[in-house]
């Protein structure tokens, strides 16, 4: 299994559920990584529910691991992108055909469920109504709020700005909007004094 | 202690106001319209908003909640229209029978407990009967906006149906008029497939057809977030039965043809309240103790709340037993 128990943080930190079917008139999964185990877990929960399903998978780091068992879902429509940024496009425009009743289902890294999330906030749905489920690397995509540059995947704490090349200090104050945690600077006052790195959550 | 005023008496703030026109819409349903006896312009209201409308029957105040039904662009008239419900408690019939143009009145501030959802991409108004009261609001909004919007409107016939003529001849490809003489009826599953995401409904009626719709919209696989209802209760009738007011130390009788929020108001206890409908919330009181059984009429408690017997919305709800001890 590829589950992580995220330890109880300020309110501003997003929590994650466990997928499960509801009714609706079309479903849409949108997954990375090990995120296919959640999703080959939900396809087996509710018969029927893939044959109106569009799953949209970013293997990752995964490869080829999971991408066979997916397609032996026979969801509607299935769909594999070599990254998020390649398959937005297409999440996007299958948002926009969609009509109420669509439920999303997003499963794998924080930074993949929290992109697919603001997209489908963006096109109507609240938040609330979106299910998640955390799988696979505890990564971040963390937001440098002095240069506003993403980085993505940061695996450490402090860890340095891949724009403006500040030490960031990574934060669990999270922005919806932007599907990103804060990095704020750690030296800010004491230049060059920077804790040593240390990978999140060990 | 916050630094805002404390308000001198419950409920909203008041305004004092003229009826300026009382206007018979059909033969049940009659539009009273305000201005404000102070010549200054009403403050503004978000559609939706309801005020309430403060009755001097003889010795008796009246206190009916009615959605604002003009166009809140418009800060000259406050209207609202008024179903005649002749089984009712009387507030209805006052409104018909007694309030002539040129009557001083009191209404309160608008409160909105029925807002249109800014997010919406669209919006799906559902009314039954007198509940398209605040669509008319919502719709004269939306007019101004340029925003999306479809009503599905069903009444007993076209005789009755209030405004139906006006909103068909003004918008007739969004406004759908159901007439249930004539053996129509709103195609609920269907009007609600193939919506563009981002559609918000909202359904003013009777209790069974918001029940309708909010079942039905699950069922589609809508989000709650998305569904949205207004019902105001009026305070049905009961056994009367005695209440001690442990702040206020004193011990009431609530009449059989009154409600509890009533009867402290008569015996001058300033109760909080707001929609007096069961729908706000403001009024709910702390049970300090009961030998007996809550009869709960409210939308605003969770059903754990009901049966806890620790919690009652005086406005709506009553009781059925020897004592009852509020926090009040």
């Amino acid at each position: 299994m590829s589950t992580f128990q995220f330890p109880p943080s300020i309110r501003s930190r997003p929590v994650y559920g466990t997928l499960a079917p509801r009714p609706g008139k079309a479903h849409l999964m949108i997954a990375d990584a090990e995120g296919a185990e959640a999703i080959l877990s939900l396809a087996g929960q509710g018969p029927g529910l893939m044959a109106k399903t569009h799953v949209i998978y970013i293997p990752k780091g995964t490869g080829e691991t999971y991408v066979d068992q997916l397609r032996a879902l026979k969801s509607a429509q299935f769909y594999t992108g070599p990254t998020y940024a390649a398959s937005v496009q297409r999440i996007r425009r299958v948002l926009s055909d969609a009509h109420m009743g669509l439920q999303v289902y997003l499963a794998g890294t924080e930074g993949l469920m929290g992109q697919a999330e603001a997209e489908a906030i963006a096109a109507g749905i609240p938040h609330s109504a979106i299910q998640t489920e955390h799988r696979g690397s505890v990564a971040r995509r963390m937001q440098c709020v002095h240069c506003k540059g993403i980085t993505e995947d940061v695996m450490t704490d402090p860890f340095t700005c891949a724009h403006c090349g500040l030490n960031l200090f990574v934060r669990d104050h999270y922005s919806r909007r932007l599907a990103a945690f804060q990095g704020v600077c750690v030296d800010a006052e004491d230049p060059g004094n920077v804790p040593e790195p240390r990978e999140l959550y060990s | 202690m916050s630094a805002a005023p404390q308000k001198a008496r419950a409920g909203a703030e008041r305004i004092d106001v003229t009826v300026s026109a009382v206007v018979p819409v059909n033969d049940l349903v009659t539009r009273f319209e305000f201005t404000r006896a102070d010549g200054r312009p009403f403050p503004p209201f978000s559609p939706g908003a309801h005020t309430v409308v403060e009755m001097q029957d003889g010795g008796r105040t009246r206190l009916n909640p009615y959605s604002l039904m003009s166009d809140p662009s418009d800060p000259t008239t406050y209207a609202i229209s008024v179903r005649r419900d002749d089984a009712g408690r009387g507030g209805s019939l006052f409104m018909h029978r007694n309030v002539k143009p040129g009557d001083a009145m009191t209404l309160s501030y608008p409160v909105n407990l029925f807002p249109l959802d800014r997010r919406a991409r669209k919006h799906v108004f559902i009314a039954g009967g007198i509940g398209i009261t605040p669509f008319l609001a919502m719709i004269a909004h939306l007019e101004h906006l340029g925003g999306a919007w479809e009503l599905h409107y069903a009444s007993r016939n076209r005789a009755l149906g209030s405004y139906v003529e006006d909103l068909t001849a003004k918008y007739p490809h969004k406004v759908h008029a159901i007439f249930d003489e004539d053996g129509e009826a709103i195609a609920l599953e269907d009007l609600l497939d193939g919506q563009p995401l981002g559609t918000h409904v909202y359904v003013c009626g009777p209790a069974g057809m918001i029940k309708w719709v909010h079942d039905t919209a699950t069922a589609h696989g809508w989000p709650a977030e998305n569904v949205h209802s207004e019902e105001f209760l009026a305070p049905q009738p009961g056994k009367p039965f005695e209440v001690r007011l442990c702040k206020s130390d004193i011990v009431i009788q609530v009449g059989e043809n009154e409600s509890l929020l009533e009867a402290m108001e008569r015996c001058g206890v300033d109760a909080p309240f707001l929609c007096r409908g069961g729908a706000c919330g403001q009024c709910e009181t702390e049970v300090v103790e009961a030998d007996g059984t809550f009869d709960h009429r409210d939308h605003w408690l969770e059903e754990d709340d009901h049966a806890s017997g620790k919690k009652i919305m005086p406005c709506v709800s009553r009781f059925i037993g020897e004592t009852l001890v509020l926090d009040r």
